[in-house]
């Protein structure tokens, strides 16, 4: 594709984050639609079902690895009726290249009964301070409610996955044992009395004893974000480094904000967060970053 | 929390080999058909039954009161909420 068409025939702001990504087919684009946590409403789906009837030219859509909408088969000539059509119900083109990209998250505490924290309401909030921002490379973020970790935040540039800390009270516990078999971990084994014997180190704080205990002898400390950085897949697949657990939900932008800028600093142009932490080492990260939110 | 030894049931119902989540809604259908105060024994397998029974009742309301393993089998008694 020659940028200089591309130049004459649209409106360059609406290209600037990217979300049109060129096909095979001569003059053909996927236009990425924005749906931050996954989650859309059936009026911007039925609007999007529209305006994919309309314009694009394979006749089809495609549900992204990272929970966007995209129109497939959409003419060059066509980009800013599609762009003003989806915004008449407010519905964005989403980005690809080296940004912040839109976040992805679970389905929701509001309906999950595992989850611990509200990863709807972050993906939306983090979505709108910080989608679009320039890096080095693409930069993924995820919010995971829970433990299972659904929304794969080991994958991720920075993950945030929600924890709880369980604090058990003797006088309220009836021995019953439910908290032991409930737990999956064996960081819960009953005593002769049926008390529960903690094991801090095997607990991976899902709170699964809290939700099974009849007589709230456990109860939620805490509850926070476990936070991951330098993670991804591709070619090259690197597990996120753990650097932070129970980080109070309030302080999840100025993370995100201090990360951001520790990657503009340290990394490379086309290079990922993780090999920037590979290369410079995971101790500066933590020093320069970590620090700060660990310590108050 | 002090515990009652010798709480009567007003009903029960047996949900060994029952997979999950039929026990569960065995068990839900079960008090529906009570009325609020009265205790119904539950027994349940080990494993997975013991994992989520007990606590989908904690999620409706239910109150647990006794749980009690004769031989590797469950007897729970529920107050129905």
């Amino acid at each position: 594709m020659d940028q200089g068409i591309v130049k004459q025939r649209v409106d360059l702001n609406e290209l600037k984050s990217g979300g049109f990504i060129k096909q095979n087919q001569k003059d053909l684009f996927t236009v990425r639609l924005k749906v931050p946590g996954g989650r859309i409403t059936p009026e911007k789906l039925v609007k999007i079902a529209e305006v994919a009837r309309k314009y694009s030219r394979l006749g089809y859509c495609h549900l992204s690895f990272r929970q966007s909408v995209e129109i497939v088969g959409v003419h060059i000539d066509d980009f800013d009726a599609v762009v003003k059509e989806l915004a008449t119900i407010g519905q964005k083109v989403a980005s690809c290249g080296p940004r912040v990209r839109v976040p992805t998250a679970c389905g929701g505490c509001e309906y999950n009964p595992n989850g611990i924290m509200d990863t709807q309401a972050k993906a939306l909030e983090v979505d709108e301070k910080f989608f679009g921002t320039p890096c080095h490379h693409k930069f993924k973020m995820s919010f995971s409610g829970c433990p299972i970790d659904c929304a794969r935040t080991r994958e991720m540039d920075l993950g945030f996955q929600g924890v709880v800390y369980p604090e058990w009270s003797k006088d309220l516990c009836n021995g019953c044992t439910l908290c032991a078999k409930a737990c999956l971990e064996g960081a819960i084994v009953s005593d002769k009395e049926g008390r529960p014997m903690f094991d801090e180190s095997k607990c991976v704080y899902c709170g699964d004893c809290i939700r099974a205990c009849p007589t709230d002898a456990w109860k939620d400390k805490k509850t926070g974000w476990l936070v991951r950085v330098g993670g991804k897949h591709g070619r090259h697949p690197r597990e996120a480094d753990q650097v932070v657990n129970f980080l109070p939900d309030s302080k999840v932008n100025d993370f995100i904000a201090a990360t951001i800028q520790w990657y503009h600093e340290n990394g490379k142009p086309k290079e990922r967060i993780g090999t920037t932490i590979n290369r410079v080492g995971l101790d500066s990260f933590k020093e320069k970053v970590v620090n700060a939110f660990t310590q108050s | 929390m002090v515990e009652d030894e010798i709480i009567k049931p007003d009903d029960s119902i047996d949900l060994r080999g029952v997979l999950c989540p039929m026990n569960f809604v065995k068990t839900k259908l079960k008090l529906e058909m009570m009325e609020a105060g009265k205790v119904l024994e539950v027994v349940l397998d080990d494993g997975e039954p013991m994992r989520s029974v007990p606590r989908s009742l904690k999620e409706e309301g239910h109150k647990i009161i006794k749980v009690e393993n004769v031989q590797g089998v469950y007897h729970l008694l529920v107050k129905k909420a």
